[in-house]
């Protein structure tokens, strides 16, 4: 069996991306879309990850990816505790209520 | 079977866990249930990582997202998704425009990954010196505080520092953000 090249981790990284993508667009929970944006990251740190072993990266995407690791922890921190706040202020977690910045 | 084989296998058996659970991490329409398959995706992932031969990357992100990252969503799960607010379902619409989106992405991307005039790869060892082989804590460890074997390389020592300011600046934040208040009154029933 021939090995795996680069073309099938990058295939993954894309379904794993675009998973993510129709995540965020498509969940009323705003939690849900916090885990689309997990999703999306992911696939970029895969995507990183498979450069520095069949590309031209180098360490670099070692690095990459844990640096995006880090900011991600912080990310959903941030993002959680305004959520909460959200649901302090207005008893739900349907982003389709929060419409009060409506135009 | 030598050793190609079971990479192959172990390579195709998780990235369908993790493109599988990630499909139904989109489908499911209950948030707890949401995070069990974001859960196991991203272990997925983990391994995918070990399978290239980044150790300290899988590690880590078993550690930090997995352990840490995962667990804070389902804190905020377990915090605010009570009674009918677990199911919020998407109007069919939104799902019709969310598929063509998706679908108009996924082909773009597949179409960029099967282009045969772009040459992605080296597959000679030779030229990829940093190639991950199983031990690269001390790589990663020595290239964090500025230190690394070709001398034309980029050293990461600033945004390692810029980094953990940054952790200490979120955590003083979030923290701020999320104090106990006083709650506001209920709304009344319309």
């Amino acid at each position: 069996m021939t090995p795996i090249g680069l073309s099938p981790y990058l295939t993954v990284g894309a379904v794993l991306f675009v998973a993510g993508v129709v995540c965020m667009a498509t969940k009323r929970n705003a939690v849900g879309i916090l885990m689309g944006v997990e999703l999306v990251l992911n696939a970029a740190n895969l995507n990183f990850v498979a450069f520095n072993r069949f590309g031209k990266l180098g360490l670099d995407g070692q690095m990459f990816a844990l640096f995006v690791i880090v900011l991600a922890a912080a990310e959903a921190a941030v993002a959680l505790a305004i959520v909460l706040n959200f649901y302090n202020n207005h008893y739900t977690i349907d982003v389709d209520h929060g419409e009060q910045l409506h135009g | 079977m030598n050793e190609t084989t079971w990479h192959s296998i172990l390579f195709w058996i998780m990235a369908l866990i993790a493109c599988g659970s990630a499909v139904l991490v989109v489908l499911t329409s209950n948030i707890v249930r949401m995070a069990a398959w974001l859960l196991v995706s991203l272990s997925a992932v983990a391994g995918l990582f070990f399978l290239i031969g980044a150790d300290f990357v899988g590690a880590a992100q078993l550690l930090i997202y997995v352990g840490g990252t995962l667990v804070l969503l389902i804190f905020g799960v377990m915090l605010t998704a009570s009674g009918p607010l677990a199911n919020l379902s998407t109007p069919s619409r939104d799902w019709l425009i969310a598929a063509i989106v998706g679908s108009a992405l996924m082909i773009l991307l597949i179409f960029t990954l099967i282009n045969p005039g772009i040459d992605w790869s080296t597959d000679s060892l030779s030229e990829n010196l940093e190639a991950p082989s199983g031990k690269t804590t001390m790589s990663i460890g020595l290239a964090l505080l500025g230190i690394r074997e070709n001398p034309n390389a980029s050293s990461y020592l600033l945004p390692f520092e810029i980094a953990s300011v940054h952790l200490l600046v979120v955590l003083i934040g979030a923290a701020y953000l999320a104090r106990a208040k006083r709650r506001s009154d209920p709304p009344t029933p319309t």
